[in-house]
């Protein structure tokens, strides 16, 4: 952690879609995976917005880190001010989009207030302080990053549309079996892992 | 008050039980329990984190604005979890190293948010810190056993203490993430089993105590 190596930002966007993909590796964002992703249309939606929204927030969080946090020594106030952050720029992004782009507000309008508490956001911003990136690094990341969640939830709901007529044991349905199916989404992902590795 | 405590033991650690259950916090669940002594660690956390901000909130409930409440409440939560944060830091830098982000990631776990509002905001400030300790065991308990599942098959160890099993081969799969996801979903799939038998028996006492009276529904 934290050595002076420093990673190509198109490998960090790379291995964030695939090998350290924020839900199938850093279990990450798990609550909208599962609850949102019965219908492919929807969670396809949700995936978008979710990459929309932290593309943006790990570069704003970024800028506060780097030129408010670490300047005041603040550092223990993390938490909050990204909190605050990230609700704000919420905000922000749902009034343009209402604002300018129309069609898109009807089509991710819904998603944005869930996303203020997707812990994945968060967590997003986290790893990057963690890995100390740089702003580049922290863009390709964030971006990346959204990409894998869209990947890895529209893989889910597609698989569980062709599945919903199946037969299941009782106990299994819902929950039980989508813990089942990521499980094996995961194994499939960890077939990348030779290709490019960050930590 | 005997009964209230009662009821708010047994629907925490069971029938509202937050992972197996609700499926409420799942992030954090998976992402630390490869080795027992980093789930305790965090599980000890959370019950903390529970417990004083369902007190907080419950004892603020009445000059909360409702409309605002969510930014209240996250603040409130995010104060504790800064001071779980420095603890861990401080005392076990090495537990917080492996954790990583996912103490700070307290703060967006849905059980705690979701005690507070389903919870706190309506009850007493004491039974209201019973509810978010009993929320936090249950979380943590279910957390112990999937972490003792995979620490014993993937590292073949309790509590990093080697059990010596004679031709033991550590099941690599079981720390690495797909892992969580095979263990979770076998226990959801157990506690639904036993929630299911548990019903059927109780619908048969009833009938049978029910006798010839008609029975409804």
């Amino acid at each position: 952690m934290g050595e002076s190596i420093y990673i190509n930002p198109l490998v960090i966007f790379f291995a964030s879609i695939l090998t350290s993909n924020m839900v199938l590796a850093n279990f990450l964002g798990m609550c909208s995976y599962i609850s949102v992703s019965n219908e492919y249309k929807t969670a396809s939606g949700l995936g978008k917005a979710v990459t929309f929204v932290m593309a943006v927030t790990t570069v704003m969080n970024f800028a506060v880190y780097k030129f408010i946090i670490i300047p005041l020594g603040l550092e223990y106030l993390r938490y909050i001010v990204f909190i605050l952050v990230i609700a704000a720029s919420v905000q922000v992004i749902e009034m343009v989009m209402d604002r300018y782009f129309e069609g898109l507000y009807i089509k991710l309008g819904i998603f944005l207030p869930l996303i203020t508490v997707n812990c994945a956001i968060l967590g997003i911003s986290l790893f990057m302080v963690i890995r100390e990136y740089d702003f580049i690094q922290a863009l390709f990341f964030g971006l990346g990053s959204g990409l894998g969640f869209w990947l890895a939830i529209s893989a889910l709901a597609a698989i569980k549309e062709k599945m919903a007529k199946s037969k299941l044991p009782k106990g299994l349905e819902g929950p039980g079996i989508t813990f089942i199916i990521t499980g094996i989404i995961a194994m499939a992902f960890i077939g990348f892992s030779g290709i490019f590795q960050i930590q | 008050m005997a009964g209230e405590i009662k009821r708010v033991v047994r629907h925490n650690l069971w029938k509202e039980n937050p992972v197996i259950r609700q499926i409420l916090g799942i992030c954090s669940s998976l992402a630390v329990t490869n080795l027992m002594a980093n789930t305790l660690v965090m599980g000890v956390g959370v019950i903390f984190v529970l417990a004083f901000s369902s007190l907080t909130i419950s004892a603020l409930r009445n000059f909360i604005p409702s409309r605002i409440r969510m930014m209240v409440m996250t603040l409130i939560i995010a104060s504790y979890v800064i001071i779980v944060d420095i603890f861990i830091k401080a005392q076990y830098p090495e537990i917080s190293k492996a954790l990583g982000p996912y103490v700070g990631l307290i703060i967006t776990n849905c059980i705690i948010m979701g005690r507070a509002e389903a919870f706190a905001l309506k009850n007493k400030p004491f039974v209201s810190m019973l509810d978010g300790i009993f929320a936090g065991i249950g979380y943590a308990l279910i957390l112990l056993i999937i972490a003792f599942v995979r620490e014993l098959l993937g590292f073949g160890t309790v509590f990093g203490l080697s059990l010596n099993i004679s031709g033991w081969e550590n099941w690599t799969i079981m720390v690495m993430p797909p892992g969580a996801f095979f263990v979770i979903a076998i226990m959801i799939w157990a506690g639904a089993n036993i929630q299911a038998r548990v019903n059927k028996k109780l619908e048969n006492t009833a009938r049978n105590t029910a006798g010839g009276r008609a029975l409804n529904g």
